[in-house]
């Protein structure tokens, strides 16, 4: 399995008028082809901007990469001109946004936006573009999509609409899907239907897919690996069941913690105490030290250096430093 | 659609009654008759002269005669160029005004559009700073000023243009740049800032990350959501540019019907004042009922035939 997109030292920062934002301070991760990688974390921990990255859609300014590389197929697209990434977007890479509610253009029909992005990139004709459209709208479970495709976005409800914006991005059979937040918006019974879809169409199409999400119900369904974000870095990565089952980072173990359970009932639900640090001014040390109940003196000061635990399972934590774990099994916790 | 267009046709015919009817009182309610200034007329003469135009008649008798006139088309001779009727002043003036309110439209919202889209476009730059900086001078310079410095500077200082009459294209450019600075400017102050709030939806996100180019996002994706509110105002504006006409035509001496309208209330001249006003105002409620379907071409959430929404 080679790699299709490698990040490293990703650092991304906001400028404002109240100073300047690190949102992104050195991510490091990669996809394997065919594979889904889910980016989980808490709001503003900087998912949806390292995902905004990768199809360099921050708004310049007030946001800027300031430094790392994002290789896709060992291309730095940090380096490409608006230009060359415009041939990239929608081609090789897609996204699904959060909202489908808001996603689609309410004054145009669902075919010309399905149709629109293959007529500009393979430059078809109409007729063509329009049985790839029913084509897709096929692959994303729409029925009678001929008839559908003249329709308007407010004639369809909010699954059918997440389903046209998977189709639209599917459309020029990219080989990356970044889904950011795709099933937030939607009520339960047909987040589920969407989750099946992903599988559906990863299995049809072999794209590999970039998830990012809050919510570790979808996780659990859907990915291969997981990366968990926290104030702007990765602090820890496994395959789902590493991290599931053997979750190393304090921040991990909380997150897991505070996820409803079927089986577990009448017990209380813990939540992380306290909330992430300003990410205007991040501490040196571990981002977390304020919330851990594991603090050490060492976290506040210096940042964890990232510790192999498998050859997927990364931690970047000072439990799992050598003198560390002696001093655990001193206190006996 | 065709239900639609019905009931607004009967609201049309509604409101232009309405107008007819309050033009009426006013008209007879203003002092003086269209013979007050002849000084040769005796009251013998005035009395035969009243009695060939019916104004000799009770109000309400005069009030139906003027509603026949209308209903027929025919608003009768005019009182003080007797040799003309109505219906030859309409036909004579009505073209020149036309031709110059639609000029002024095509121009206002045309270069109010681009201005607007530029300036959101490199919002707060250089461009953004000037074409408001325009906007703002066309919103608080009144036309009939601007039509005077344009005269003194550009028509009698540079000799570049003519300062008056409609006789060739190149008469048309200061009475049109005059009257079209006004709602130009609005429109450029609305396209912006619906527009810098079109281009943070989702939906443009996403265009963008379809990989469209900055052309097709803009007019294909954008404009069409940001002109909403421009085609909203454009009622007013129309309304505006109607009466910015009367203005216009007397500075430049352009023998269009705003010339007639005027005159015919300063000498009283009942059939005129009558012919000019439902002319007008018919006008612009058209004007108004085509800005209405304009709409739902614009937005296909907006329906006609269908009570209530989806």
């Amino acid at each position: 399995m080679g790699k299709i997109l490698e990040v490293n030292n990703l650092h991304v920062t906001f400028t404002t008028y109240g100073g300047t934002v690190k949102a992104v301070r050195g991510v490091d991760f990669h996809l394997n082809k065919g594979e889904t990688l889910a980016i989980v974390g808490e709001s503003g921990c900087g998912k949806s901007v390292t995902s905004n990255a990768i199809m360099r859609l921050i708004p310049n300014p007030p946001g800027k990469i300031t430094d790392g590389s994002i290789k896709f197929k060992g291309k730095n697209l940090v380096k490409y001109s608006e230009k060359q990434m415009r041939s990239i977007r929608g081609v090789d890479i897609s996204m699904i946004f959060q909202d489908p509610m808001t996603a689609l253009n309410p004054t145009l029909t669902i075919g010309t936006q399905l149709m629109e992005g293959v007529i500009a990139h393979h430059g078809v004709s109409s007729n063509e573009a329009k049985r790839k459209a029913i084509e897709m709208m096929d692959l994303v479970g729409i029925s009678n999509p001929e008839e559908r495709l003249k329709q308007y976005p407010h004639q369809f409800s909010g699954g059918m609409r997440q389903r046209i914006v998977i189709a639209i991005a599917l459309i020029c059979e990219p080989d990356l899907l970044i889904a950011d937040e795709p099933t937030t918006a939607l009520d339960v019974t047909i987040q589920a239907q969407i989750l099946e879809l992903f599988e559906k169409i990863q299995i049809a199409t072999g794209v590999s897919i970039i998830l990012i999400t809050h919510d570790l119900g979808v996780v659990a369904k859907i990915a291969d690996r997981i990366a968990v974000m926290y104030a702007g870095k990765i602090i820890e990565t496994g395959t789902k069941r590493e991290i599931f089952y053997k979750p190393q980072h304090p921040y991990t173990r909380g997150l897991l913690n505070s996820v409803p359970r079927l089986d577990l009932k009448g017990e209380k639900l813990t939540p992380i105490d306290g909330t992430p640090p300003d990410l205007f001014s991040p501490p040196a040390g571990c981002p977390f030290t304020a919330r851990c109940p594991f603090a050490m003196e060492v976290c506040d000061k210096v940042y964890p250096a990232s510790k192999e635990l498998s050859e997927s399972h990364h931690v970047n934590c000072w439990l799992q430093d050598e003198r560390a774990k002696q001093l655990l099994t001193a206190v006996r916790l | 659609m065709l239900k639609y267009i019905l009931k607004r046709f009967l609201i049309m015919l509604v409101t232009l009654w309405v107008i007819i009817t309050l033009t009426f009182i006013l008209m007879v309610s203003i002092p003086g008759s269209p013979f007050n200034s002849d000084q040769s007329s005796n009251e013998t003469i005035r009395a035969n002269l009243e009695a060939h135009y019916n104004l000799d008649e009770p109000y309400p008798i005069q009030y139906l005669l003027y509603l026949k006139s209308i209903v027929t088309f025919d608003f009768g001779p005019s009182i003080k160029q007797p040799n003309q009727s109505v219906n030859d002043l309409l036909a004579r003036g009505f073209p020149i005004s036309f031709e110059l309110g639609i000029l002024t439209i095509i121009v206002a919202v045309i270069s109010g559009i681009i201005l607007g889209i530029l300036a959101a476009l490199r919002h707060n730059g250089v461009i953004d700073y000037l074409a408001m900086g325009i906007a703002v001078l066309g919103i608080s310079i009144p036309n009939f000023i601007l039509a005077t410095l344009l005269i003194q500077q550009i028509a009698v200082t540079w000799e570049l243009l003519p300062t008056a009459t409609w006789s060739s294209p190149a008469h048309m450019i200061l009475p049109i740049t005059a009257l079209a600075t006004g709602p130009m400017a609005i429109i450029a102050r609305l396209t912006r800032s619906t527009m810098l709030e079109v281009l943070t939806q989702d939906y443009i996100k996403m265009a963008k990350a379809k990989g469209l180019s900055p052309w097709k996002i803009v007019f294909k994706h954008a404009l069409r959501n940001a002109l909403m509110p421009v085609v909203t105002i454009m009622g007013t504006l129309l309304a505006g540019i109607l009466t910015g006409t009367f203005v216009i035509e007397q500075i430049f001496a352009i023998p269009g019907m705003g010339k007639y309208f005027v005159e015919s209330i300063n000498q009283r001249d009942y059939p005129v004042i009558m012919g000019t006003t439902v002319f007008y105002s018919a006008f612009l409620i058209i004007m108004l009922f085509l800005v209405d379907i304009a709409y739902g071409i614009l937005d296909p959430r907006i329906k006609f035939h269908r009570k209530g929404g989806e």
